[in-house]
């Protein structure tokens, strides 16, 4: 063993550290494979599609899968396969977008509520306990309640039940960083509070937060599938999947192609985020191991 | 333990205020006149005047909700829009198909999940442990709707076995709890594993191997019981998480449950309905809640004391 492989060794940073540990995780690296090329296809999704995911042929209502429609037709004789591509854009998107904003709210609030402590942090994770009594499904349909079906709608919706998540997990982590050594250094040469909580305590709840975020984001599209599939959701036409399930179920036993293509769709997304999860917590922190 | 009792009860006053101060926001959160709402489009200036007068809609904000408040310790919440009959009522009906689904889902998958996972852990890094973790990641990744739509497909559509849905004998309870429960077993596998392995650990299991208890004790006295304490504070929140799930899966198997109620009004906009609802599902977390820490403070008397 030569001096230079235990010098590169000592300086390997936190991300090169990370990649050793997660290129060894061999369905995470799949999932994340998988990841990418599902939102190449949604993003490329006009240049890729075979047929356009609009347009009827009622001369192919219903037809089931053949080399010319992968996934067959609908009752519109609208191509499943075109339709599934489509509505990766619909899913991704709402996956991504509730995600980001639960976990922007949800990490600011957490990050405050840890930092300061106090009554602040009292009353602000009594909230949030209030928030978490509430789980899966019903916040999310409480608030399309409110605010009326649609899916711009559902996007708030999981961004408002991923914020306790976010939030505890965050606060839990700022209580164990604020009294790190380096912390302590940094506040006693007078660095700013914002300062201390953006710049020194953030990148420290990252590990977590990333772990989190990958689960959440199966989760938050399941649930936006589900709201779809009751209604609440992506209105039809939309070629959202939930939606386009939904449409399948009168035509059970007759033409299962038209319930069973987006479902699997739905299953192989989410598996790919939970898998992906799973493989990020291994490798990044090893206090998360369950 | 009365003590901590007492306080866990004084706990869940807070949440039940501000869970009743939602609910009655809701109404005036909603875009439009409730007067309006409730009178109907055809209803004249006059009557809609006087439906607001009816509601207390035209009082101060604070004197509605303390009657709010009175109404709802009384069990009256109101009149559907909808049919016109009462909330009460309504809910009534749907409360028990409701119940039952959730209770049996919950009683196979708390089986199947601790089961599979007790094995996993025994079985650390063998076929069985990877097999049971397949089926619990697939679990918590597949569309509950979609598995209902399929065990329809098979055993309703192609072999007859069972009925496609609806409420009633044994038969019909198959596939909605086997629907309902898939999730929540596969949360229970990982989390029961998860314990089991942790507790496998520990001192007091390898002195208990040393000193020559049969492997069948060591696994289940001293590993599987410590290692449940946690899976009880588990159930409960799961069952949180079942009653949610139960509005989905009563959609596609049509159970006459409070689920379905709860889609048709929020599709009608039938407020009374939805805000007694919300209102009965959030005291149901809390009840779960409050057993949960119960049951936690009588295996685990550590808690007590914080």
């Amino acid at each position: 063993m030569s001096a230079t492989t235990i010098g590169t060794a000592a300086i390997r940073t936190p991300f090169g550290e990370f990649w050793r540990r997660f290129r060894t995780k061999r369905m995470a690296l799949f999932s994340l494979g998988l990841i990418v090329v599902l939102v190449l296809a949604a993003a490329l999704a006009p240049w890729i599609a075979p047929y356009d995911q609009a347009t009827p042929d009622y001369d192919a209502l219903l037809e089931g899968p053949t080399w010319a429609h992968l996934a067959g037709t609908d009752t519109y004789g609208r191509d499943i396969f075109s339709r599934m591509i489509w509505g990766g854009q619909v899913s991704l998107t709402v996956g991504f977008l509730s995600v980001v904003l639960g976990c922007v709210v949800g990490v600011s609030l957490g990050i405050i509520s840890g930092f300061f402590g106090g009554w602040l942090d009292g009353l602000m994770m009594r909230i949030m306990d209030v928030m978490l009594a509430f789980p899966g499904i019903l916040p999310a349909i409480a608030v399309v309640a409110i605010l009326g079906p649609g899916i711009v709608n559902v996007i708030y919706a999981i961004a408002l039940s991923a914020v306790p998540v976010f939030a505890r997990l965050v606060r839990g982590t700022t209580l164990a960083l604020k009294q790190t050594l380096y912390v302590q250094a940094s506040r006693s040469i007078g660095v700013s509070r914002t300062k201390l909580m953006f710049v020194h305590i953030l990148p420290g709840t990252m590990p977590a937060v990333i772990v989190y975020a990958s689960l959440r984001m199966g989760t938050s599209i399941l649930t936006a599938a589900a709201l779809s599939f009751i209604g609440l959701g992506a209105q039809p036409p939309s070629p959202e999947w939930g939606a386009m399930l939904s449409d399948g179920r009168s035509y059970l036993g007759v033409a299962d192609h038209v319930t069973i293509f987006p479902g699997m769709a739905i299953l192989i997304t989410v598996l790919a985020f939970n898998l992906l999860g799973d493989g990020l917590r291994d490798a990044l922190d090893q206090k998360l191991r369950t | 333990m009365l003590e901590y009792f007492l306080r866990r009860l004084a706990g869940t006053v807070p949440v039940l205020l501000a869970v009743s101060l939602f609910v009655f926001a809701f109404v005036h959160l909603l875009p439009g006149d409730p007067a309006r709402m409730v009178a109907g489009p055809e209803a004249s200036l006059e009557q809609v005047e006087r439906t607001r007068a009816e509601l207390w809609l035209d009082q101060p904000i604070w004197s509605q909700y303390v009657r709010y408040l009175d109404q709802m310790a009384h069990f009256e919440l109101g009149r559907s829009i909808k049919t016109h009959e009462p909330v009460s009522k309504l809910i009534g009906e749907r409360f028990m198909p409701t119940l039952w689904l959730t209770v049996w889902s919950m009683v196979w998958a708390v089986f199947a999940g601790v089961g599979l996972g007790v094995l996993s852990g025994v079985r650390r890094g063998g076929w069985e442990d990877r097999a049971a973790m397949i089926f619990a990641i697939s679990g918590i990744s597949f569309p509950s709707f979609w598995l209902g739509l399929m065990m329809i497909d098979l055993f309703s559509v192609r072999l007859g076995w069972l009925p496609t849905g609806g409420y009633g004998s044994w038969q019909h309870f198959v596939m909605p709890a086997f629907t309902l429960g898939s999730a929540v077993a596969a949360v229970m596998a990982r989390f029961t594993r998860s314990a089991y392995v942790e507790v496998a650990a520990e001192d007091y299991v390898r002195t208990a191997r040393s000193k020559g208890v049969t492997e069948r004790a060591v696994i289940w006295t001293h590993t599987v019981r410590n290692a449940l304490i946690p899976v009880i504070t588990l159930t409960g929140l799961q069952f949180g998480f079942l009653l949610g799930g139960a509005i989905v899966v009563e959609t596609v198997f049509a159970w006459p449950g409070l689920g379905r109620l709860l889609i048709d009004s929020v599709s009608f906009r039938d407020y009374p309905v939805i805000q007694a609802e919300i209102l009965l599902f959030a005291l149901e977390f809390v009840l779960i809640n409050l057993i949960v820490d119960l049951l936690y403070g009588m295996v685990n008397p550590e808690i007590r004391l914080k």
